[in-house]
């Protein structure tokens, strides 16, 4: 349950960012999260309902934008597709993949009042 | 609710909903184009009507696609900042304090009983006359493994995570004050018993190293693929009680290499001290590197 903690950077980033952008709350978060990156969504989701309570970030709506995750595989020389971080590459087989996306947790925008 | 006027969805009984003319937004912003958004100011539509390449003025162009005298629309503001930002810039902080003491840091991951204390306990009393060592011990609870480590006579601190299940950078950046380590040492941070959530988070240490016991399933690395990617060894612990088990040590190294190709593995037994010269070895390597770095 690392979820929580990841919810509480968020709240702190969003009170942050409160006081230099001057808005008094958010109407809707958007968030970027890696399918490498080990979030399970469900958990954040929960967090960040019990975490958002009484912060500026109270009842915003959260939005997940889920990126893909590739990588690059040495021995073919190109980008692939890769679902889980033990995924062989599916041209070659081989497993000497550097991941180049995928494991990216990001606040991407707000939408604020 | 409506973002621009502030009134509700729902009807009262007998009434018809008043007309919400200015609902010409659907929610699906169509602001996620892809673009790059490198610059951390905020868009304020509301604000200031855009013009565009003919000088025209356009006041629709807010969220709410429209604008109304009075009534301040609401705005979007580009963050691109990542999650765990804050926690990378306190381990960067500790990155720094180490580099410039010349001190070697290793995050042991590991699930709990996977013998990490026993593991630390026997590295520091056979390593004691060649290095200074100390030790930052995180659990959730009790000063029990920390105890342990000063019965050995080395430095230990330790931190409670309370509910928590990892340790993060801004504890151990504590720890170090309260700890003080040497210069030019090694300092071993234990980790909470956790395989997952451990992963995600940046101590400032030099490499993570994974610990697996031989009694636990040999499929762990890619059960656990992301803390296995993290770590740049991985220690198979135990390894003197392989005959009584069914561990295919060869098939865990497999799917630990799956999930890292270039992770380097040593087999050990912290028991009977088999294969403990190698970890040695490469703990000592990596502390004259660390001390080369500071000098």
């Amino acid at each position: 349950m690392h979820e929580m903690s990841l919810c509480e950077g968020i709240v702190q980033v969003i009170e942050d960012q409160a006081k230099e952008q001057n808005y008094k709350s958010v109407v809707k978060v958007w968030l970027e999260i890696g399918a490498l990156a080990g979030v399970e969504i469900e958990a954040l989701r929960f967090g960040f309902d019990v975490v958002t309570k009484g912060s500026v970030a109270e009842d915003a709506e959260l939005e997940i934008i889920k990126v893909e995750g590739t990588g690059w595989c040495m021995p073919c020389e190109k980008s692939v597709f890769v679902a889980e971080r033990f995924d062989a590459c599916p041209d070659c087989g081989s497993y000497q993949i550097q991941i180049t996306s995928g494991d990216e947790m990001r606040i991407k925008e707000l939408e604020v009042k | 609710m409506c973002t621009v006027c502030g009134c509700g969805q729902g009807t009262v009984d007998g009434q018809k909903p008043h007309s919400h003319d200015h609902h010409t937004h659907d929610h699906s912003h169509d602001h996620h184009h892809g673009h790059s958004h490198d610059h951390p100011h905020s868009h304020e539509h509301e604000k200031s009507p855009e013009a565009d390449a003919q000088g025209d003025i356009h006041f629709g162009k807010g969220i709410g696609g429209v604008h109304i005298p009075g009534i301040e629309q609401s705005r979007i503001v580009q963050i691109e900042q990542d999650i765990l930002g804050k926690n990378d810039m306190y381990a960067k902080g500790n990155r720094q304090i180490l580099a410039d003491k010349g001190i070697f840091a290793l995050n042991l991951v590991s699930s709990p009983g996977s013998g990490k204390t026993t593991l630390l306990t026997r590295t520091i009393d056979d390593n004691k006359d060649r290095q200074a060592m100390s030790v930052i011990e995180g659990d959730q609870q009790t000063s029990n493994d920390a105890d342990r480590i000063r019965e050995t006579g080395v430095k230990a601190t330790q931190v409670n995570t309370g509910k928590g299940c990892h340790l993060d950078a801004h504890m151990v950046g504590h720890a170090l004050k309260q700890l003080e380590p040497e210069d030019g040492s090694v300092l071993f941070i234990e980790n909470v018993g956790n395989l997952v959530c451990p992963a995600a988070f940046d101590l400032g240490e030099a490499h993570k190293v994974a610990i697996l016991s031989v009694t636990e399933g040999e499929d762990k690395p890619i059960k656990y693929p992301d803390m296995f990617h993290a770590a740049d060894i991985m220690i198979l612990n135990k390894t003197d009680l392989l005959p009584y088990l069914n561990f295919d040590v060869e098939k865990c190294i497999d799917y630990a290499r799956q999930v890292k190709s270039d992770i380097r593995i040593i087999q050990l037994s912290a028991t009977s001290g088999e294969g403990l010269e190698e970890w040695y070895e490469w703990i000592a390597q990596g502390l004259e590197k660390a001390k080369q770095g500071a000098a």
